[in-house]
């Protein structure tokens, strides 16, 4: 059966690459562009994976990672972090919340690529 | 065997003259199969026959020669290059060119745009955290980038992609490249609402006002140098420099240039460099001057087109000349791996070192620099220091006695260098950028 992530992302284009890149992985690729449902969408898909931008509408990427950290179901989920943000003060903020990897815009698809198979080997 | 993109030129050409292949043909007295396989880059072409379909076309021939092909087969290898692609599929940059030039030239395109944007975040990611409205647009603008970068490696590494995934991320690549075209403007716009004409140069610091005036200035002050003006009264005329702390700052410097321009005249300077060479140390014996004015002095001698930069015992920046390929961040903290500082710990040693900016072009320059006690020396007080640098660039092969140069950024966060010992904090630019 194929490993599901969930690719939380509002920019389109981005989603299109990502879903490319990880289906040919062998993958199954599972995409939300808003912020304020992205907890549900996670409790319904029980993905292997989630892969988190910072800033969404609705709700941040954040915001996100602290809900699911806080529940004991979703507290070894991979998440996989992927901001513009790249400020030291995202950076702290994210990994204080529980992220498994945080990766900066513009990414190269080597490392995403390298990121998703490291974070998932187990 | 393709030989190079000049038939795709001549095809595109000749479509866009509305001709059909075997009116061209018969036009320049050649059959029409053999001009086929020449717009299929599969014959070789030049001399009278390319002359002749340049002039049946209406068109230059050099537009229709290998120089623009070649520099879009460099444009692709660079693009390769930057996406760590290996060697072997670099080396097929031409044959790519030459298969897909439409869509060769599309992904240099899109290369060259995200080049212009690394430029762009260079100059802004000082205003980050500063400006939240900003902080915005650049997001905005890594995004697209992200979605460029992404896509064009997809293209350029998936040698198996299927036509329907191809047309669709080429239909990405061109919405992403006017996304990025139509943000960047409303981001100039942006700061141009923010800190255009008609605030004058009220950009924010004091700093940035001096960097504006003496930019404006081109750096060079005739009046100052032959004393017709003072400082002081250069410094009232001017309409950009508002705050009294700007006002100060570019006081203090305008009256050392003329302490400087009374002990070195730049003509005498200029004709002694002609006579015993770029040597500051025997400029300094010559004029019996201090290193430290003469790395000044030289830094205003417009022909050698240098970057001048001297800061305090603190590391603070007192002044700061770019030259090109070489800046200083406004508000972060330089590199600290500045021969600039260097001096700091030494007072008086003089240093010479090449160096290598990161950046797009990674250029090289030949750097002197030198820490001097600026302050009246007087018992159980250590003296006030300035350290000065001269920077000026090089060309490819000069200085082959310091074959090593020290690698050095901008700023921290602009810099991708990634495992760089004097790191302070994380770049914004992931690597291989």
């Amino acid at each position: 059966m194929k490993k599901r992530v969930l690719l939380v992302e509002d920019e389109p284009n981005i989603i299109e690459a990502i879903t490319f890149l990880l289906s040919r992985e062998g993958w199954h690729v599972d995409t939300q562009t808003d912020g304020a449902t992205a907890v549900k969408r996670v409790r319904e898909l029980q993905p292997d994976l989630l892969m988190l931008d910072h800033m969404l509408p609705g709700k941040s990427g954040l915001d996100i990672l602290i809900e699911l950290r806080s529940d004991d179901q979703f507290r070894a989920l991979p998440i996989l972090m992927l901001t513009a943000r790249g400020q030291m003060r995202d950076r702290a903020e994210a990994e204080a919340a529980g992220v498994s990897r945080f990766m900066t815009k513009p990414f190269s698809n080597t490392e995403v690529l390298a990121a998703v198979r490291d974070l998932t080997r187990n | 065997m393709r030989e190079g993109l000049t038939g795709s030129r001549i095809r595109e050409r000749r479509a866009m003259a509305g001709l059909k292949q075997a009116e061209l043909a018969s036009r320049i007295g050649i059959s029409a199969s053999y001009l086929n396989l020449i717009e299929h880059n599969r014959r070789r072409i030049g001399g009278k026959l390319l002359l002749n379909i340049a002039s049946a076309l209406g068109v230059d021939a050099s537009a229709l020669t290998e120089g623009a092909e070649a520099a879009l087969i460099a444009k692709l290898r660079e693009a390769a290059s930057a996406a760590k692609l290996p060697k072997v599929d670099v080396n097929t940059a031409d044959e790519f060119a030459g298969r897909f030039p439409g869509w060769a030239e599309v992904l240099a395109a899109g290369y060259r745009k995200v080049g212009a944007l690394e430029r762009t975040i260079e100059t802004l990611s000082d205003r980050l955290a500063h400006d939240p409205k900003l902080a915005a647009s650049v997001h905005e603008l890594l995004s697209t980038a992200a979605a460029i970068r992404s896509t064009a490696s997809i293209l350029a590494d998936d040698k198996k992609i299927t036509t329907e995934w191809r047309d669709r991320f080429h239909g990405n690549l061109d919405q992403d490249s006017r996304r990025l075209a139509q943000s960047s403007k409303a981001l100039v716009n942006y700061l141009d609402d923010q800190f255009g004409d008609q605030e004058g140069y009220a950009i924010g610091s004091p700093q940035e006002e001096v960097d504006a005036f003496f930019a404006e200035h081109d750096y060079t002050f005739e009046e100052i140098e032959s004393g017709t003006i003072a400082a002081e009264e250069l410094v009232g005329q001017s309409e950009g420099l508002v705050s009294g702390s700007a006002r100060h700052i570019a006081r203090e410097i305008l009256q050392q240039l003329a302490l400087d321009a009374g002990e070195v005249s730049l003509q005498k300077l200029h004709d002694q460099i002609q006579s015993v060479g770029m040597d500051p140390i025997r400029l300094a014996r010559y004029f019996a001057v201090s290193v430290s004015t003469i790395l000044r002095r030289l830094g205003s001698l417009k022909s050698l087109n240098a970057g001048l930069v001297v800061c305090d015992r603190t590391g603070s920046l007192l002044f700061r000349k770019p030259t090109k390929g070489f800046t200083i961040a406004r508000f972060d903290a330089p590199c600290a791996l500045l021969p600039l500082f260097d001096g700091l710990s030494s007072v008086g040693q003089i240093s010479r070192n090449k160096i290598a900016v990161a950046g797009r072009s990674e250029m090289e320059f030949e750097v002197f620099a030198v820490a001097e006690p600026v302050s009246v020396l007087s018992y159980n007080n250590a003296p006030l220091v300035q350290a000065t640098m001269l920077v000026l660039p090089l060309k490819s092969n000069e200085l082959s006695d310091l074959s090593k140069p020290i690698e050095i950024g901008a700023t921290c966060r602009v810099c991708p260098r990634e495992h760089c010992p004097a790191r302070r904090e994380p770049s914004i630019l992931s690597s291989g950028f």
